[in-house]
């Protein structure tokens, strides 16, 4: 756990209501009754055993699983044979062969072009991006190849078998280059999927399903999450829905939209709001970003009037503004403020001043607190 | 094989290539530095992406390489250090030649080769060749027409595309830029297919989305073509790693042209075939211009094949208007990446004798002069009918009826492909994700109700089912 407090510490600079414990985060399977009293786990899953895992551990057993059930299945990248940067890869090689389990050269256009060439021929490509800040050199592929191949031959060639891994979001240190979310750059590309797990469990599931469905998936790794969020995962296969958004926390006076880690700023946030002011915060975690579940978010405003989306990636032209745009044509007679939208500043992500850039604590109670007041 | 003689036309043609001047061309590239700087240099970029997240992992993985570090320059053998400073002048590097078999006469050059096609075969290659030929034409002066939107010819590498088809197997996997019509009909692409892509009608298995040109077929393994440039060569790459993994004793066939290999694709792709043994043949066909920019504006090294022996990769230059010569290289080529699992690479030189498309007027940018010799003196069509004719294998008299006979087939299909409706409305929305989720389902009711309320406005007749089709 010193490792644990340690990456706390870099994380909030500031001490606090902006201190967030993660592994105390309300939505985290901490028993193993919680992990398996889940009803979106299959049956034969509900009734085995769990183990504690923190982020990168399950990623590293939904891979396990993933090319134990998919002979076809490749996992390749810059430095996955050692474990991987984040441990995410970590034994894989020695299970399953040099030849299943490989490094790539250093380029990224051709990791992914790679992997799209080998899913064509209806296979299971696993590549990982050693950090979402270094994705954009593959944009092309992805953009304009990977997200386009289903429809440019009438879904007779496909590059559904691709899943792309890449950790991103703040680490408290990581500067421009170790720092960046960038699925909203991948929102305007039609057949695309992005989706970012907020917790172990989560995480597994998943991935496990991205890895299966057939469209080309980006699967979002909060990195701060990798040995910060521990729950009781369980040991079997299960896939999670990529086309449901989760209520995370119930309530009645204003939605709280969002993924991946500003989750847990968000249930300390709402937890703050209840006790200080009484305010009741629904928060939901959208898990597959694109394309995203507009029923659950929609029905959600529909009952309590207000909204807020948050996000650590810039505003302008964020996940945020299309959720904003959405919710005010199919919910404008229920709304009773403006959608609030709390993200990055539109300011590239940096060193010093993190602190001050990403959606804490202190901000999303300040926003829960002007959207229920206006 | 027979050596080449070095002033042949071909080389000729592309003598630009080798003309860089020795002061412009000089590699500054020092001797290397000593082994105390190795892991600098060698986990230099790594260690500054990993810094402050795995500092422990990356202390055990120098620690592991150190002692299989294989770092070329760095060798412990004394006898690979020196102490005079090297400078590597690509000038100073022999011109990698281009092999030839067939003269402009239709002469076989090596009294060894023996012909591998019957003449039922010869006759199918000759004829594809002439196919497309005749087809650029018509399809050409359609699109001037206005009865197709766009077309690119291609004219003068019809020995190319053809010639290397005929060395290919069913299994392989084909990907292609968009100058390689031949590939597709040699390997059994139907005219009316061709033409229903052109047409981008109803019975286009692309739903007719993409523009003219932009051929697939999945039944001849042929991958669907997209415009932008190189980004098919990792994925033939990544195909041809799936052979390998299958075990199917097959290859990816991968064109491109001398342009689109100044692309970052170009560089990734080869490299990461070469690193992890892909069987792909990586073809280029260097036809002396990428639109309007010559060679000597794309590359200073000598040309694409050099680039080869740097990933590792056996390169191979061929002269692209001599069938025989390309059918050879790439029946050996293939039989090498299947054999030995590795890529190769071949560059074929050529001409683009016809304009870049139909958007482009090339004698705004060369003579018409240059064309024409080219037309005129070095052609692969002639090339092999002489060699045909030497046979007894054809006649002027096969020649007219052939072309008379191909005319009609390919009009007849083209007058077909005109008259059939285009795809269904519905088809705007299908096949973007595997399953349309509801945002557009719900876009697809948004755009019925519109149509519905303003179908004057749009010529609903053109698609198959009008209105209903949505």
């Amino acid at each position: 756990m010193l490792r644990l407090s340690r990456q706390i510490a870099r994380y909030s600079t500031q001490s606090g209501l902006n201190a967030v414990k993660f592994n105390e985060a309300p939505f985290l399977a901490n028993t193993v009754a919680k992990a398996l009293d889940n009803p979106e786990l299959p049956p034969s899953v509900r009734e085995s055993s769990v183990r504690q895992m923190n982020l990168y551990e399950a990623i590293n057993d939904g891979l396990r699983i993933a090319m134990e059930t998919d002979e076809s299945a490749v996992l390749f990248g810059e430095d996955v044979v050692f474990g991987g940067v984040f441990r995410c890869s970590k034994g894989l090689q020695e299970k399953f062969g040099s030849d299943r389990v490989f490094n790539s050269p250093l380029n990224e256009q051709a990791i992914v072009g790679f992997a799209i060439g080998y899913a064509a021929m209806n296979k299971t490509a696993i590549a990982e991006i050693q950090f979402a800040d270094y994705v954009f050199p593959a944009f092309d592929q992805l953009v304009n190849e990977a997200a386009k191949m289903r429809y440019r031959s009438g879904s007779q060639f496909t590059s559904g078998g691709l899943t792309v891994r890449m950790p991103c979001g703040a680490v408290g240190h990581g500067g421009l280059y170790h720092s960046q979310s960038g699925e909203a750059f991948f929102s305007h590309a039609p057949g695309l999927r992005v989706v970012v797990p907020r917790s172990p469990i989560q995480a597994k599931g998943l991935l496990l399903s991205s890895i299966r469905c057939q469209d080309p998936t980006l699967f979002l790794e909060p990195k701060i999450l990798y040995r910060a969020s521990i729950e009781q995962v369980p040991l079997g296969d299960f896939n999670l829905p990529l086309d449901k958004a989760e209520i995370i926390r119930p309530g009645t006076d204003v939605t709280i939209v969002s993924y991946g880690t500003p989750l847990y700023q968000i249930m300390k946030a709402a937890q703050l709001a209840k006790e200080q002011m009484g305010i009741s915060c629904e928060v939901i975690d959208l898990r597959t970003v694109v394309p995203w579940d507009r029923e659950t978010v929609i029905n959600s405003i529909k009952k309590t009037g207000r909204c807020i989306a948050v996000h650590e990636a810039p505003r302008t032209g964020g996940i945020g503004s299309e959720i904003a745009a959405e919710v005010q044509r199919l919910a404008f007679l229920h709304l009773e403020a403006p959608v609030l939208r709390i993200a990055h500043w539109d300011t590239p992500n940096s060193l010093s001043f993190e602190g001050f850039q990403i959606p804490d604590v202190a901000r999303i109670l300040d926003g829960i607190k002007a959207t229920v007041k206006f | 094989m027979v050596s080449m003689s070095e002033d042949s036309p071909t080389t000729q043609g592309h003598a630009r290539l080798h003309k860089t001047s020795p002061a412009e061309s000089k590699s500054t590239q020092l001797a290397k530095p000593t082994s105390t700087s190795m892991f600098a240099q060698r986990y230099g970029g790594f260690a500054l992406r990993a810094r402050h997240f795995s500092k422990c992992a990356i202390r055990r993985s120098m620690l592991q390489a150190s002692h299989q570090a294989t770092n070329p320059g760095l060798e412990k053998d004394d006898r690979d250090f020196t102490g005079q400073l090297n400078v590597i002048d690509p000038e100073s590097i022999p011109k990698i030649k281009t092999y030839r078999l067939l003269d402009l006469e239709g002469n076989l050059l090596d009294p060894d080769y023996k012909v591998p096609f019957t003449r039922e075969e010869a006759t199918k290659i000759y004829r594809d060749m002439v196919t497309i030929s005749i087809m650029d034409q018509i399809m050409y002066d359609a699109q001037r027409q206005g009865r197709l939107s766009f077309y690119m010819v291609s004219a003068g590498e019809e020995g190319i595309s053809v010639g290397s088809a005929a060395a290919l197997k069913p299994d392989d996997q084909i990907f292609c830029q968009y100058r390689e019509q031949g590939v597709l009909l040699h390997r059994g692409a139907t005219l009316k297919e061709l033409m229903s892509q052109l047409y981008a009608n109803a019975d286009d298995p692309a739903r007719g989305r993409m523009m003219p040109v932009h051929y697939q077929n999945a039944r001849i393994n042929v991958h669907p073509i997209s415009s932008p440039l190189t980004s098919q060569l990792p994925h033939a790459a990544g195909a041809a790693y799936a052979l390998k993994m299958s075990g199917t004793p097959a290859i990816s066939m991968c064109y491109f042209g001398d342009g689109a290999a100044s692309e970052g694709d170009f560089h990734g792709a080869l490299n990461i075939a070469a690193t992890r043994n892909c069987p792909v043949v990586f073809f280029c066909r260097n036809n002396g211009y990428a639109i309007s920019t010559p060679t000597e504006e794309q590359f200073r090294g000598d040309g694409i094949a050099s680039r080869g022996a740097g990933y590792g990769i056996p390169a191979i230059r061929v002269d692209g208007n001599d069938l025989f010569a390309v059918h050879r290289v790439t029946a050996m080529a293939r039989e090498m990446a299947v054999k030995e699992q590795r890529p190769v690479l071949i560059e074929a030189m050529s001409y683009r004798v016809s304009h870049h498309s139909t958007s482009d007027d090339s004698f705004a940018y060369r003579s018409r002069t240059e064309v024409e010799n080219w037309k005129r003196h070095d052609n692969p069509i002639s090339r092999m009918r002489k060699w045909m004719e030497k046979q007894q294998w054809w006649s002027d008299e096969d020649e007219m009826s052939a072309r008379h006979e191909l005319r009609k087939d390919i009009l007849r299909e083209f007058s077909a492909a005109e008259k059939v409706k285009l795809p269904e409305i519905k088809h705007v929305f299908t096949d973007v994700w595997a399953a349309a989720p509801a945002i557009l389902k719900e876009q697809q009711e948004e755009l019925k109700e519109f149509l519905g309320r303003h179908k004057e406005e749009y010529n609903l007749d053109k698609y198959e089912n009008g209105i209903n089709g949505l």
